[in-house]
Order: C-alpha cells, then sequence, then structure tokens
C-alpha cells in the first residue's frame, strides 16, 4: 500500500471508477457467452423450451427479482448516506442490502433443491429422458443461475467489506470510491438477473 | 520518500525496498520490476516450449517413429500450443514491454492500479504452473491440442481440467492488465500529450488491451462449461445429450482469432517504434497507422468463424466471414505501406533492432499474403487442417510477433538494463534466426498445399524432403536463438554502460537515465511535439533548391 | 492521500429519486409476468426482452450514475453492448440460415 500511495500522489475517482466500469464490461461479456449459447439453442429448440420453463416456478423468479431490485435500491441509497455524512445510515443499508443477498440466495436453493428432488439435475435418469432440448435447457439453467449466485455471493463479501470499510473510516465522505465500485458490482448482478428471469421464467 | 534524495538517485535495478532478495521483485509494485518478472517468467515458459518443437521437429525428420511414440507427440503439440499461445506470444509485448514502456511512454510514473497490475503477474505465474503442475499429475498431460476441441475433450481421460483452468486463470490475468492499461491511457497521459501525440505502440497496446477485454472472457466462460461439463456431466456441448460442438468452436475462436491480434497489434506497434528511428525520418501517415491499430482490433473480432470453413456451416455464414476476412486485410496492407514510405529518403542506419524489424516486414507479409489464400473459400477447403495453415500461423506469430519480440529485446534492452550488448553476436544471431525461420516454415507451406495433414504423427515418403529441410531448419532457428540469449545474458554484467538515448529516439523513454529511476520522472513532463519529429534530419525543399 | 477532491464530479442523487426509480422497475417487473400470462406467441420473447432493456437502462443510468458520469463512460459501454450485438448477430449468420 504505501509504495502504491508513494507513486500516486494524487487522488482520481473517475479512473478508479472507470477500471471498474471496464471490469464490469468483462463480466457482461462473460454471461454473453452464456448468453449465446442460450440463444443458439432456443431457436433450434423452440418447443422444448418453451415446455421444460414450464417446470420452473414464476412465483419463486418474481420474488427473487423484487428481492434483487430492491437491494439495488439500498445499496444506491448508501451511496446517497455515505455523500451526506451519515456514516451509520449507510452502513445500515449495506447490512439490508446484505440481507436480501441471503434471501435471494436462500430462496435459490430452495428452488434447486426442489428440482433436484423432481428428479431433474445433470445425469439424473429423468432428464436422461427428457428430449435433447430439454436437457439443454435445465443443462443451462443450472449453470447460469448459478454463476450468478456465485456472483450474489462475491458480491456479498466486497459489500461486507464496504461496511468494515464504513465502520473504520477508510470509506468517508471525502473518499467513498470504494463504495461506489461495490454498488456498481452489485447492480451488475441485479441487470443480469433483469436478463434471466425473462429468459428462462417467462417463456412457457 | 517522495521528495528527498534528489541528486544521486538510485535506478529501479538497485533501489532500496522494504523487503530483501527476491521479495523485492516478486512482491514489487513497480511497473518496471513487474516488466522484468514477465519477461524472466516468459522466457522459462518460451525455452521450454522451444524445446517442445525442436522435438516435435526431430520426431518428423523419418517416416514412422524417429524418437518418441505417438500419443507423446500429441502431448508435445498440445503442450507446445498451449505454452507458446498463453504463456509467450499473448503476454509477450504488452505485458513485458508493455508493462516497462506504457507508464514511461506517456509520461507517467506507474500504470493507475499498480497493486492489480502485480495482481495480473501472480495469476499469470499460477497458470503457468498449473498447465506444468498438469503434465505430471496422473492421467498424464492433456493430449486435445491448444484448441480444446469438444467432443474430444469431454470424453478423454488426460489431465483436461488442469490445462483448461490454466487458460482461464491467464486469461484473466489477461484482461486485468488489459483494463489496467485502457485507464492508464485515459487517465495519466502527461500534459500535452494528446491522442494524436502518443506513440504508436501505445496506440497498439491501446487497441489490444480492448480486445482482451472484450473477447478475453467468451474463451473464459466456454472453457468454464467444458470443465463443467466433463465434471457434472451438465448437457451443454456434448452431441448425445442435444449439444452442439460446432458451438463450441464458435465460442473458442470467438476469442482466439482476436488473440491473434492481441499477438499481432503489438508487433506491429513495435515495428512503427522502431523504424522511424533507424531511418531518421518522421513516421508516414501517422494518423492513420493510429487507426489502422484501432480497426485492426475491431475488424478482427468479426472474423473468427474462418477457422471452421470445413464444419458444415451455412453457405451464407462462409460467404460473410469470408468478405471480413479480406477486409481485416486492408488495414494491415496500411500499416505495410507505411512503412516502406517511412524509409524511402531516410538516412537508414543498419542496426540490430532494425534487422529484426525488416525480417518481421518480409515475414509478416509472407503470413499475411498466405492468409489471403485461407481466406478464400475454395483454396480453404483444398489446405484446410494442412501444413499451409500452420506455416501461415507461424509465418505470423514467430515471423511476425516473435520477431518483434527480438527486435523490442534490442531496442529497449540499453534503457532496461542499462547496458549495451555486443553487436556481432547480435547480428549473427539475427541472420541464423532469419534463415532459420524460413528454412524452418517455408517448406510447411509447400507440404501443406501437396496435402500434408497437420498433427499427424507418421508422414508419405514423398514429403521426407521437405521434413528434412524444415527440421534443419529448426536447428538453424534454435542456434541463433542459443547466440541472441547468451549475448544478452553476458552483457547484463559485462556490456558498457548504455548512454540515456543511444539510438537518438524522440519518445519519452529516451529522455531518462539508462536503467530508469525508480519513479521515472522527476517532474511530469510537459509534451509538445509529436513522437517521431525527425524533421531536423529531413532536407528542407527550399536549401534543396 | 485523502485529502479532499479540488472538484467533486460526483453527482449526489436524492433518495425520492432513487425510490422513484424502484418504483419503475417493479412497475416494469409487474408488466413483464403479465404479459408472460398471456399468449403473445412470437412476441413474448421480444416484448420481454425489451422491457428487461428498459429496466436495466434505469439501473445503468441512475443506480449506476451512468448519466452522470463522463461522456467517455457511455461510449465504452456502448462499445461493450454493441460487441456482444455483434458476437450475437454474426454467429446467426450460421445458424438462421442454415
Amino acid at each position: 500500500m504505501t509504495t502504491a500511495a508513494a507513486t500516486h500522489t494524487h487522488r482520481d475517482d473517475v479512473g478508479s471508477r472507470m477500471g471498474m466500469w471496464l471490469f464490469l464490461f468483462t463480466e457482461l461479456i462473460l454471461f454473453g457467452g452464456l448468453f449465446i449459447v442460450y440463444a443458439v439453442y432456443r431457436f433450434k429448440f423452440p418447443e422444448q423450451f418453451q415446455l421444460a420453463a414450464r417446470e420452473l416456478d414464476t412465483l419463486v423468479g418474481t420474488v427473487n427479482t423484487i428481492i434483487l431490485l430492491t437491494s439495488s435500491l439500498t445499496v444506491a441509497m448508501s451511496i446517497t448516506a455515505i455523500q451526506q455524512g451519515k456514516k451509520h445510515l449507510s452502513m445500515m443499508l449495506i447490512g439490508i442490502t446484505i440481507i436480501f443477498a441471503l434471501a435471494f440466495l436462500v430462496n435459490k436453493y430452495f428452488e434447486w433443491s426442489h428440482k433436484i428432488s423432481i428428479g431433474i439435475y445433470p445425469q439424473s435418469p429423468e432428464l436422461l429422458n427428457k428430449p435433447p432440448g430439454e436437457i439443454l435447457y435445465f443443462g443451462l439453467y443450472y449453470v447460469m443461475t448459478g454463476l450468478h449466485a456465485l456472483h450474489v455471493i462475491i458480491g456479498m463479501v466486497v459489500l461486507a467489506f464496504s461496511m468494515v470499510f464504513i465502520a473504520t473510516g477508510k470509506i468517508n465522505q471525502q473518499s467513498y470510491v470504494k463504495l461506489e465500485a461495490g454498488g456498481l458490482y452489485w447492480h451488475l448482478v441485479d441487470i443480469i438477473w433483469i436478463f434471466l428471469f425473462p429468459l428462462f421464467y417467462l417463456i412457457s | 520518500m517522495t521528495t528527498v534524495a534528489r541528486t544521486p538517485e538510485p535506478d529501479y535495478l538497485h533501489a532500496q525496498t522494504n523487503r530483501k532478495g527476491i521479495g523485492a521483485w516478486i512482491f514489487s509494485t513497480d511497473h518496471k520490476r513487474i516488466g522484468i518478472l514477465y519477461l524472466v517468467s516468459m522466457l522459462v515458459f518460451f525455452i521450454a516450449a522451444v524445446t517442445f518443437g525442436v522435438l516435435m521437429r526431430l520426431e518428423m525428420l523419418t517416416p514412422g517413429k524417429t524418437i518418441m511414440q505417438p500419443q507423446t507427440y500429441n502431448t508435445f503439440f498440445t503442450l507446445h500450443g498451449i505454452m507458446m499461445i498463453f504463456l509467450f506470444i499473448i503476454p509477450g509485448l504488452p505485458a513485458v514491454f508493455g508493462n516497462f514502456l506504457l507508464p514511461l511512454m506517456i509520461g507517467a510514473k506507474d500504470v493507475f492500479f499498480p497493486r492489480l497490475n502485480l495482481f495480473s503477474w501472480w495469476l499469470f505465474i499460477t497458470g503457468g504452473l498449473l498447465a506444468l503442475v498438469s503434465l505430471f499429475l496422473p492421467g498424464g498431460p492433456a493430449d486435445t491440442g491448444w484448441t480444446f476441441y469438444v467432443p474430444y475433450s469431454i470424453r478423454t481421460t488426460t489431465n483436461v481440467i488442469p490445462a483448461l483452468m490454466a487458460a482461464f486463470i491467464l486469461g484473466f490475468s489477461s484482461i486485468l492488465t488489459g483494463l489496467n492499461f485502457i485507464t492508464t491511457i485515459h487517465r495519466m497521459r502527461a500534459p500535452g500529450m494528446d491522442w494524436f501525440k502518443m506513440p504508436l505502440f501505445i496506440w497498439s497496446l491501446y487497441s489490444t488491451a480492448w480486445i482482451q477485454i472484450l473477447a478475453t472472457p467468451i474463451i473464459g466462460i466456454t472453457l468454464l462449461l467444458v470443465t463443467i461439463e466433463r465434471l457434472f456431466g451438465v448437457g451443454i456441448f456434448d452431441p448425445t445429450l442435444g449439444g452442439d460442438p460446432v458451438l463450441y468452436q464458435h465460442l473458442f475462436w470467438i476469442y482466439s482469432h482476436p488473440a491473434v491480434y492481441i499477438v499481432i497489434l503489438p508487433g506491429l506497434g513495435v515495428v512503427s517504434e522502431i523504424l522511424p528511428v533507424f531511418a531518421r525520418r518522421t513516421i508516414f501517415g501517422y494518423k492513420v497507422i493510429a487507426y489502422s491499430s484501432l480497426s485492426i482490433a475491431f475488424i478482427g473480432s468479426l472474423v473468427w468463424a474462418h477457422h471452421m470453413f470445413t464444419v458444415g456451416m451455412s453457405n451464407t455464414g462462409m460467404f460473410i466471414f469470408s468478405l471480413l476476412t479480406f477486409l481485416v486485410s486492408i488495414p494491415s496492407a496500411i500499416k505495410v505501406f507505411n512503412w516502406i514510405a517511412t524509409l524511402y529518403k531516410g538516412s537508414i542506419k543498419i542496426e540490430v533492432p532494425f534487422l529484426f524489424v525488416l525480417a518481421f516486414i518480409f515475414q509478416f507479409s509472407i503470413g499475411g499474403l498466405t492468409g489471403l489464400m485461407l481466406g478464400v473459400l475454395s483454396v480453404n477447403i483444398h489446405v484446410q487442417d494442412t501444413y499451409f495453415v500452420v506455416g501461415h500461423f507461424h509465418y505470423v506469430m514467430f515471423g511476425g510477433t516473435g520477431f518483434g519480440l527480438f527486435a523490442a529485446m534490442h531496442y529497449w534492452f540499453p534503457k532496461i538494463f542499462g547496458r549495451m550488448y555486443k553487436n556481432v553476436p547480435a547480428f549473427v544471431g539475427w541472420l541464423l534466426m532469419t534463415i532459420g525461420l524460413n528454412l524452418l516454415y517455408f517448406p510447411f507451406l509447400i507440404m501443406g498445399y501437396m496435402g500434408m495433414p497437420r498433427r499427424y504423427y507418421d508422414y508419405l515418403p514423398q514429403f521426407q524432403t521437405y521434413h528434412v529441410i524444415s527440421t534443419v531448419g529448426s536447428w538453424v532457428l534454435v542456434l541463433g536463438i542459443i547466440i541472441i540469449f547468451v549475448n544478452l545474458i553476458l552483457s547484463l554484467k559485462k556490456g558498457a554502460k548504455a548512454p540515456m538515448n543511444p539510438w537518438g529516439g524522440k519518445t519519452l523513454e529516451w529522455t531518462v537515465a539508462s536503467p530508469p529511476p525508480v519513479e521515472n520522472f522527476h517532474e511530469i513532463p510537459i509534451v509538445e511535439k509529436g513522437p517521431y519529429d525527425y524533421s531536423e534530419y529531413e532536407i528542407k525543399p527550399e536549401i534543396a533548391k | 492521500m485523502s485529502q479532499p477532491e479540488e472538484q467533486h464530479t460526483q453527482h449526489s442523487i436524492s433518495y425520492g429519486r432513487y425510490i422513484l426509480i424502484w418504483l419503475g422497475l417493479l412497475a416494469f417487473t409487474g408488466i413483464t409476468v403479465t404479459l408472460a400470462g398471456i399468449d403473445l406467441g412470437r412476441w413474448v420473447i421480444i416484448t420481454s426482452l425489451v422491457i428487461a432493456s428498459v429496466k436495466s437502462l434505469l439501473v445503468l443510468n441512475i443506480f449506476m450514475h451512468l448519466k452522470f458520469e463522463d461522456k467517455m463512460f457511455k461510449i465504452f459501454a456502448l462499445v461493450a453492448v454493441a460487441t456482444l450485438t455483434i458476437f450475437i448477430t454474426l454467429t446467426f449468420f450460421d445458424y438462421a440460415f442454415y
């Protein structure tokens, strides 16, 4: 840290945010690869994708969408709070965001275990008996929501660190670019879900 | 630390640091030290990969078995490919010379995210070691070729997963370097250095960094998908589960074709940097060269499926991708013409870096022109998966960027290490490398055109003459490489002290001491002139009258 | 190091505005779920993707402050989205004309 600080004589928040945005674009393209796979297979097996999507519960998906949208709101508000110097409010808002993230994951856990209990999981005899389009649909379902859930977990860790940094004063009213970066990451997780939701839950 | 001790400031190689010994290097956030870290680690992988290559050539000396078993041969070409591509040529110019020179050339004290920069190197070395470890794990080294094509990569029992993970981690390292460079170029240019006063090497790094950011994630997710498919049997690409192996190839080449431009663009940048210095001539068409870097990066991202003309794509797809492939040759040719035009009426001074650049232009042109042949649909079907493709590829990668790397090594060696190397051995090394490379790869083009398939362990007797010439070429090439390395390594200690600006370069890195001080610049310079202003050498028209 | 920045370019957004945007996002979610319940045939995918795009634009511009950032950031975002679009389109030159 000290060596880095020595070479950086001035602070450049715009540059830091630029780096974060560039990183978000790589995340976008990472999921983009999966969207390409999804698009091609859906194009090849439109009916089987529709049939397979009936297995998903739209209500669970909608609830999770609302949870993530609201968590995006709270993390955005926490930045306004730190800009106004309201340290505790900001920490509380981040805490709420993390609780929402947990709720999302719990929801996801029950959804996955329900699928597994009715025999839909990779290499299950139940799934292997289905037509190829449905096998691919559930393959993509597990991979895409799984990778997304992994990002939710990473986002939680990042936000937890931001909370600690606010408590120790490393993030403060004058210097909060780290919180902004964490928030940006969290919003990206939200945006990915905004697209995953209709593609998997709303096509039956 | 920043303001005291102005006058006898130590250079970055000898500076006092908190840590001692190797820790002062592998935990340093100084971009110059990180550049050296990349240089050393990359050269280790390069030597390993060259060894695999030479052994493969030796195996091909005679038909049938010469020195190794077929499975060993499969492993060797896989490892040669993975190491050369992911560990040597992709990080080669950007990570080594980009790291060292980017801040110096734009008048900055470091890159924008110094600690992230160090982290990238750690990822690089982790990925490299993982690739090495996978050789010795039970199951045996991967035998899929560097392309990891499904369904074979899902079925084979060899250690594909460690190799895939290695490539994934290396990709991540490449992404972080790319975003670091873009942010640095946008935010840290010295006052007065507007976009069109940047050295052309920086333009090429900038274009490269965009490809690194926007294309690498695709290979990341693709390799991850193959891993998941192997581990859990999830249906993605496996045809028995309804998957489409051709889709894998699309995703693989969406990254891997632009990766070719990650490799070649910095090489083109090095040429644009070195040529005007030794021609004592303002570079011809600066803006066009700068824009051509961007347009190569852009068009190069649209042509991937020309690797797949025989997999049974739709005719429309083949037509579109063939057309786009021809388009990418336009900006490449623009560069070559501009270099030639720069030499016209120049006061050319023959030095070793310049010779490497000349060989680069010659070999890159052969590689480029055979690339056009490959872009023609009918010819492509004839030579697909033959030595012709391998020859074309090596002409561009080694004859092009490899030589660019050696040119860069000889051009910036005095700046990086503060020593001069001996000219005669360097010249001999260059001569042997150039002869060896052409002896090695030109027969590939002929053999391939006659139908010799790539990756085959055995061949028909009528190809033997070409294989023998080619194998001899590999010995000459390696001899040249050895001479060059020995010369450079000896010069590290024994070479004469290098002056600040031995070649008469006009870019900012030549305005600081050799080797540069830790902080690069005492005061951030103010840039007024363009990077290649050699007008004082040029005869003014009114004087000529 | 933590000297106050001379020029604070960063925009501050009021809680009220955030909540307004959030309500909008919830409304769009409601619309897209309702539309999916009606049998629109081929239009389902198009309408739901359009709504998803509108929602992301709201998140990008307001929650992520893209609207108030430097022009360069917007160009970057366009380049990234355009790249992905081009990748998908070109892949479909193979699949759609098969």
